[in-house]
């Protein structure tokens, strides 16, 4: 059984969360220079010019990207043969959360209640997925999400009968319909099949996908390639102002799912697609 | 390029067109959604706002704390339309202009036909960049809202676009009409 000390998770998941909100990831970088290039829209190039502005800013005076610095999103997955010590995993993390935002200068958006609505004031708890894997590794994944483009997501439950066409067609419309709320250009997250909370954390965890990588399986990909071309189709474009790059690629992820049953969810990210992997 | 400087007067707010670039150098106040459902119940009990509204502009903003150094951390526009059960109340006492971004209501819409409000974008997701144009900020109004707080900004050549003007006109329908391909 291999140690870990919570203290090394907790320094780990500090430099992550400052990280992830001051450094747009590359993949992301080059997709909006590609956009670029490809942009019809004179306006639509500005505005992509400007974004990559923006993301040397942040990087090169460690300011966040966006003051959206999010919901501390974690995917862990933790090898069976690890033992952590010292204190439990989702402590540690959220004591790393908790250091992070506060001294990276990042903005504390979690309130306790959400009726209440009272600011916990230093943005845990942190919105933790674990799974338990092979090995004496553990992964941290962190994806600050920022709430225009979370807002803009949607759910429905399909049924087989409505098949691939239904799942594009919801998913194009509901891109289409939030317009310019979400921050276009987008990343959109396709979770199809499992169950109805299944296929909204299918579609969340597309999002650390390197954009624009396919999906392995040749009829998803080809899903993705179809929405993708939908999407830029509207017009609405960088900002919904106009043009061609509403959003720059689609990710789906499917999964085994009831014989009654088609969940299908759509998770919208921002063009701030952050996201950083530490593994210890 | 036109510039605006605050206070706001009817007149230049109405010869604003949907879709055009803006610059602002002056004062201007934020709040988001919590401050702006204090800002109605005030209303609401016939009380005195802790800011005059009157011809100003409200950014729809929740900035990071500021680095040592910095006069504001990150500083984007957060989206507008949780804003709009809220928004024709402060049109109607004299609020000139808001910077946000995306899609309004069509209530607010008309508030701003009738009263002679513009609706501004600026450019989500340029937090880093659009703080810099951001050279003092202050809070006050409602400090326990923390980053929801009403802070009394200082821009200079803030950049925005006219997002929805006083004739209606909205610059996202006109984009959008003028890329959208048949069948998207």
């Amino acid at each position: 059984m291999r140690e870990v000390n919570a203290a090394d998770i907790t320094a780990a998941t500090r430099e992550m969360c400052i990280e992830a909100c001051c450094v747009l990831p590359d993949d992301v970088r080059a997709a909006l220079e590609r956009a670029r290039t490809a942009e019809e829209s004179e306006l639509g190039r500005e505005v992509l010019s400007l974004l990559i502005e923006n993301a040397d800013i942040a990087a090169g005076q460690q300011v966040p990207l966006c003051q959206d610095t999010g919901l501390a999103i974690f995917y862990v997955e933790v090898g069976q043969e690890v033992h952590v010590t010292g204190a439990g995993l989702r402590e540690a993390i959220d004591e790393g959360v908790r250091q992070g935002y506060r001294d990276g200068y990042l903005r504390k958006s979690v309130v306790a209640d959400p009726f209440r609505r009272t600011n916990t004031g230093d943005n845990t708890p942190a919105v933790i997925y674990f799974d338990i894997v092979p090995g004496d590794r553990i992964k941290l994944t962190i994806a600050p999400k920022g709430a225009g483009s979370e807002n803009m997501s949607a759910l429905t439950m399909l049924t087989p009968a409505d098949g691939v066409e239904g799942v594009r067609n919801f998913v194009v419309s509901r891109v289409v319909e939030a317009g310019a709320n979400p921050c276009p250009p987008l990343v959109i997250g396709v979770g199809v099949g499992g169950t109805m909370e299944g296929a909204a954390l299918l579609a969340k965890k597309s999002l650390v996908r390197k954009v624009g990588e396919p999906n392995p399986a040749p009829h998803l990909a080809q899903l993705e390639r179809e929405i993708l071309a939908a999407i830029n189709d509207s017009g609405v474009g960088p900002q919904g102002l106009g043009g061609r790059t509403t959003a720059l690629a689609v990710h789906v992820n499917a999964g085994p799912t009831h014989i009654a049953c088609l969940p299908c969810a759509v998770n919208i990210q921002c063009h701030a697609a952050r996201h950083v992997e530490r593994v210890i | 390029m036109a510039t605006l400087t605050t206070p706001l007067t009817e007149d230049s707010v109405r010869s604003l067109v949907a879709g055009e670039k803006v610059t602002i150098t002056g004062v201007i106040y934020t709040g988001r959604d919590a401050a702006h459902k204090k800002l109605v119940e005030a209303l609401d009990r016939g009380e005195r706002l802790p800011v005059d509204l009157r011809d100003q502009i409200i950014y729809y903003v929740g900035p990071c704390p500021p680095k040592p150094g910095w006069a504001i951390g990150s500083a984007g526009p957060t989206t507008s339309y949780r804003m709009d059960p809220y928004a024709p109340r402060l049109i109607e006492i004299g609020l000139r202009g808001m910077i946000g971004k995306g899609l309004r209501s069509p209530a607010v819409v008309e508030a701003m036909k009738r009263c002679g409000a513009v609706y501004l974008v600026a450019l989500g997701g340029a937090g880093a960049l659009l703080a810099q144009r951001i050279k003092k900020a202050e809070v006050i109004a409602y400090p326990e809202l923390g980053a929801e707080a009403v802070y009394r900004l200082e821009v200079v050549d803030f950049p925005v676009i006219v997002g929805i003007d006083t004739a209606g006109r909205d610059a996202y329908a006109q984009g959008t009409a003028k890329y959208a391909r048949a069948g998207g």
